[in-house]
């Protein structure tokens, strides 16, 4: 069974000035998918959900003739639509099922969105094979624990393959687990032509129109380009193209250094490339606790084959032809004066994600989207023009761009549903996860300490920072991997988390004690106490807790303090 | 974080572990003698540490400092920690920089008591350190005495860059006639690592550029390529009791000797008479035809009739067959050994020949050999035979196929075999080679054809 968490893969913070950047805590973008587990557990009803859908998709039609545009329809085709069936809309649609929603997904491309199929499903492959390269090739780590390898080697066909089955498997564990629930994913770009009324349909085909109670724009986003640089898909690519892994070149140029330039730089890497980061602002991997990057510089980029210019824009961007290299032309980001022209074999654009909202039809109930992301509230209810909320329209993920991660897109889902089904539900955006799949992994959630300490001058309050090392963790040592820093930021005076970063072995897994914690309001005081298995590497995390100093005493009402079997 | 250590900081009165330190007379006395310039030591973090790396500088020079503040971040075998200031002043000069590792006790930065010392503080870094060993070879040459052409018992490490060759300049195409360098981000770090100067390595990577391993070729001849020795009286004195940092050039041949272990070599050796071969050297050396230029010659004539001797092995699949026979010539030079390259031997006559050794020999000397001077050869010669060694053998440099070792040429008492009893000038040579592309009956083959010419030396001079 596939694990129901996995994710990510990323996008720089999208900098500065490069166009967008969102008003939201942390701006990171990720991707997961949940609950395929589930789908499969009951195949049985597969047959029977395809049936209904061609059904049902001719008797829409009628119905939908007779409609008049404009206002909304007294009965509905269904309870919910969900525009867009990347990992967003599938979370969103599973719930929606569970909660006896009626419910269709519209998909215009393939099921699974950017992220199975362009995003961070492809990417895990390919740096599964770059952190198994990576310990390989090196020397002094196999010496170190009495292993004897010669030359590692590896096949790129095969690497690109492995990446490429593993997309192929996920999607369609998903697309079996909508319609093993009974979901209708009805092919064909979606258009909002009135409230609650979605037009969809292929290029060439008529339109058919459906219906329904609520709508969920989940349409996703594209990795962004800034303007100079021409994309060929070949020595000048963006993360789409490199996830094939159609070549490897000797030396490529990362422009941006967030979540997905720092994945490519490790897969890159190992796979014997040299790399240069270009970053538009004053210092690599912007958008991290300033300590967890300092210390990912020191283990990710400097001993590495990478060297970086920062404070630089990549103004213009040529593919190499005629014989010539792949020409970049970096301009100082104060000073906008040309700085300095680099020659290299390959560029990957990695500068961030643009919404993909063009063609919704939002033109039609009178929404206007804020650099392509459409307008929502906390409880992901669209915003119209004049500030007014749409009933009965909703938006998650990449596309409102509140927080562009594939999990996070999918925990708006639910809590949509939860709205739409009567719960009132609003998802804590500092309690979601953030992980970069590099070599140690690094993770987060809530603020980083920069963020705490500004909310805390604000708001009154004392901020303690506590912090453990791999180093003395006996599992990591035993993996020879003790290089890592776990960090806490909380509130001496009640104990609450603030927040947690960790950079270390396998810190992607790790995040998600702290993260539960801060979604359940778990404070540092009883959560010490809880009990870890020796020795793992959780224990690091047991560890930050314990070294916390909070005044609050324990909760009475500790369950733990009542023995279950005496 | 943050723990206070001790023995970070000592007023700089000794320099223990610099044996050259006390040579840098004069000025640094002085300033020690005020005692205003302190030195910043590596600190013993722990009972089991004896070196520590830098992790990063948490102050740059110039800034202030006061006392307690943390300056720098160390590695130790445990943890990292913050090495605090027990001094007040401004940091003056950072001796090792951010990822550095130097041994405990070692200066590692230095600390001037007011802003007027720094520049003071810095010079007298420079000064330190560039009698410090770790740092580019400066020392004048000491060896002007020493024949052109002394040998080195193990052969100098040249890499043969084939593409360089062809190119034979520095200029990238697309780097506006050469104007900017253009290497690869290892090799520019690579570059600060070995101290190389990037300006002055031919690159070899697609269009020119510069890549790793052009800048470890250039690392075995910095002190050549860069700048001309200044007059320094330092005494190129062995402290006894020392432990010296290799210089970069040692390193490099550390580097590449540590690498010829991967290569599956053998030996085979060959007696020569030269009892001819040392008529001609007497009837020519007027002529300023030199005995290496000699060897070098004959060498080449015999490798045109056994190309598989003259190639090599880069990838552990194929047989690289060189295009042009360069031979290349071990040389001892101060501080480490240098092989300067006879271009295409084989077709230069001799006289030329000679001119030509004179001329990289004197270039040698003066530090001003090309990269392409030292690093194309494609067989390489190893004389000792003016110690009077009789035999020895040589470790095969990487990159190349194989190596021929040249003892001295002495009279032997021969039995012919007419039965008959003579005297005879015989030098033995001893070849290594890379066994995956040259075999035993190659080299074998090849020493045949060697003693033939030299023992008949008339194609020698054309």
């Amino acid at each position: 069974m596939h694990s129901t968490l996995s994710f990510s893969r990323a996008t720089t913070v999208p900098t500065t000035n490069y166009a967008f950047h969102s008003q939201s805590p942390i701006n990171l973008r990720f991707c997961g998918l949940r609950r395929e587990a589930f789908g499969i557990s009951i195949l049985t009803r597969s047959s029977s959900g395809r049936v209904r859908l061609s059904t049902r998709g001719r008797s829409k039609r009628i119905s939908a003739s007779t409609g008049n545009n404009g206002t909304p329809p007294k009965s509905f085709d269904y309870d919910l639509i969900i525009i867009g069936a990347g990992v967003g809309g599938h979370g969103a649609a599973l719930h929606a099922v569970e909660k006896g929603l009626k419910t269709a997904i519209i998909e215009g491309d393939v099921v699974g969105g950017t992220c199975v199929n362009r995003g961070c499903v492809p990417s895990k492959a390919l740096l599964a094979v770059s952190g198994r390269m990576r310990e390989l090739q090196s020397e002094h780590h196999m010496k170190a624990l009495g292993l004897q390898v010669s030359a590692a080697g590896y096949d790129r066909q095969g690497v690109a393959g492995h990446a490429n089955n593993l997309a192929s498997k996920i999607r369609s564990n998903l697309t079996n687990s909508m319609k093993a629930l009974g979901v209708d994913i009805l092919t064909g770009f979606g258009t909002i032509v009135g409230p609650q009324k979605v037009k969809y349909g292929k290029v060439g085909f008529t339109d058919n129109i459906v219906t329904a109670k609520d709508i969920i724009i989940a349409t996703g986003s594209v990795p962004f380009v800034p303007k100079g640089i021409e994309v060929d898909g070949k020595t000048v690519i963006t993360s789409d193209h490199a996830l094939k892994l159609e070549f490897v070149p000797d030396w490529i140029a990362i422009v941006g250094s967030g979540y997905i330039g720092l994945e490519f730089s490790d897969v890159y890497t190992a796979l014997g490339s040299e790399v240069t980061f270009i970053e538009a602002l004053d210092q690599l991997m912007p958008g991290f606790d300033p300590e967890i990057s300092k210390l990912a510089q020191r283990v990710l980029i400097n001993p590495r084959k990478i060297d970086y210019h920062t404070g630089v824009f990549a103004t213009k961007i040529t593919p190499a032809r005629d014989g010539k290299p792949v020409i970049i032309e970096l301009t100082d980001a104060k000073t906008k004066e040309h700085k300095d022209t680099l020659e290299v074999d390959a560029a990957l654009i990695a500068t961030g994600r643009a919404p993909f909202t063009n063609g919704l039809g939002l033109e039609n109930i009178n929404v206007v989207t804020q650099r392509g992301f459409v307008p929502v509230d906390e409880r992901m209810r669209v915003i119209d023009a004049n500030g007014n909320l749409v009933p009965h329209l909703y938006c998650i993920g990449d596309a409102n761009g509140k927080m562009m991660l594939a999990h996070a897109a999918s925990a708006q889902g639910i809590s949509v549903v939860e709205q739409v089904t009567g719960r009132d539900h609003v998802l804590n955006h500092l309690s979601v996860p953030a992980a970069c799949f590099t070599h140690p992994e690094i993770s987060m959630v809530g603020l980083t300490e920069p963020q705490a300490r500004e909310k805390a001058e604000k708001e009154g309050f004392e901020i303690s920072v506590a912090k453990t090392s791999f180093k003395a963790n006996t599992k990591a040592q035993a993996e020879n991997e003790g290089e890592g820093l776990a960090k806490l930021i909380y509130r001496p005076d009640n104990g609450e988390i603030l927040g947690v970063h960790i950079f270390g072995l396998h810190a992607a897994d790790l995040i998600h004690e702290a993260s539960n914690a801060i979604a359940l309001g778990t404070r540092i005081q009883d959560i010490k106490f809880a009990v870890h298995a020796h020795p793992t590497l959780s224990e690091v995390l047991d560890e930050l807790f314990k070294s916390a100093k909070v005044k609050a005493p324990a909760s009475t009402s500790s369950p733990i303090s009542e023995p279950v079997a005496a | 974080m943050a723990n206070v250590l001790q023995t970070s900081f000592l007023p700089s009165t000794s320099s223990l572990r610099r044996p050259s330190i006390s040579g840098s007379k004069g000025k640094s006395q002085s300033l020690q003698v005020k005692a205003k310039i302190r030195e910043i030591f590596m600190p013993a973090l722990s009972s089991t540490m004896t070196e520590g790396k830098i992790v990063s500088w948490m102050k740059s020079e110039g800034d202030k400092l006061s006392k307690g503040e943390s300056v720098v971040v160390v590695e130790s075998d445990k943890a990292d920690m913050d090495v605090e200031s027990f001094h007040e002043g401004f940091l003056a000069a950072i001796m090792v920089e951010e990822g550095g590792v130097a041994p405990v006790g070692s200066a590692i930065a230095l600390l001037a008591e007011t802003e007027d010392e720094i520049a003071e503080a810095k010079t007298k870094s420079q000064s330190s350190s560039n009698s410090t060993p770790q740092v580019v070879e400066e020392k004048p040459k000491q060896i002007e005495e020493a024949a052109p052409d002394v040998p080195a018992a193990a052969a100098a490490p040249s890499v043969p860059v084939a593409e360089a060759v062809t190119l034979g300049s520095a200029v990238h195409p697309a780097s506006e006639g050469g104007k900017r360098i253009v290497a690869s981000p290892y090799a520019k770090k690579l570059a600060k690592e070995l101290k190389v100067d990037l300006g002055t390595v031919v690159g070899s990577g697609p269009l020119g550029r510069i890549v790793a391993k052009d800048v470890e070729a250039a690392a075995v001849a910095v002190p050549v390529a860069a700048s001309p020795a200044k007059p320094d009286p330092v005494a190129p004195g062995i402290e006894l009791g020392t432990v010296v940092p290799f210089t970069t050039m040692q390193g490099a041949v550390s580097r590449n000797m540590v690498e010829s272990l991967s290569v599956p070599t053998f030996r085979v050796g060959y007696t020569i008479t030269t009892n001819a071969l040392d008529a001609l050297y007497k009837k020519i050396k007027s002529k300023g035809v030199t005995m290496t230029a000699l060897l070098a010659k004959a060498t080449a004539l015999a490798l045109v009739q056994h190309p598989v001797v003259n190639s090599c092995c880069r990838d552990g699949n194929s047989f690289t067959y060189n295009s042009s026979i360069n031979i290349a010539v071990a040389v001892a030079i101060d501080g480490g050994l240098i092989t300067p390259v006879l271009q295409d031997a084989d077709k230069v006559d001799i006289y030329t020949l000679s001119r030509k050794w004179k001329e990289l020999v004197d270039k040698a000397r003066a530090k001003q050999l090309q990269p392409h001077e030292y690093n194309t050869g494609t067989f390489t010669l190893s004389n000792l035979g003016m110690f009077g060694v009789d035999r020895f053998d040589a470790i095969l440099p990487p990159g190349t196929g194989a190596i021929m070792a040249v003892g001295a040429s002495q009279p032997s008492v021969v039995a012919s075999m007419d039965g008959r009893i003579g005297m005879k000038n015989q030098m033995q040579v001893n070849v290594t080679a890379d066994h995956r592309v040259i075999y035993g009956a190659d080299l074998a083959a090849f020493l045949q054809t060697l003693a033939k010419i030299v023992e008949d030396p008339k194609d020698l001079t054309f």
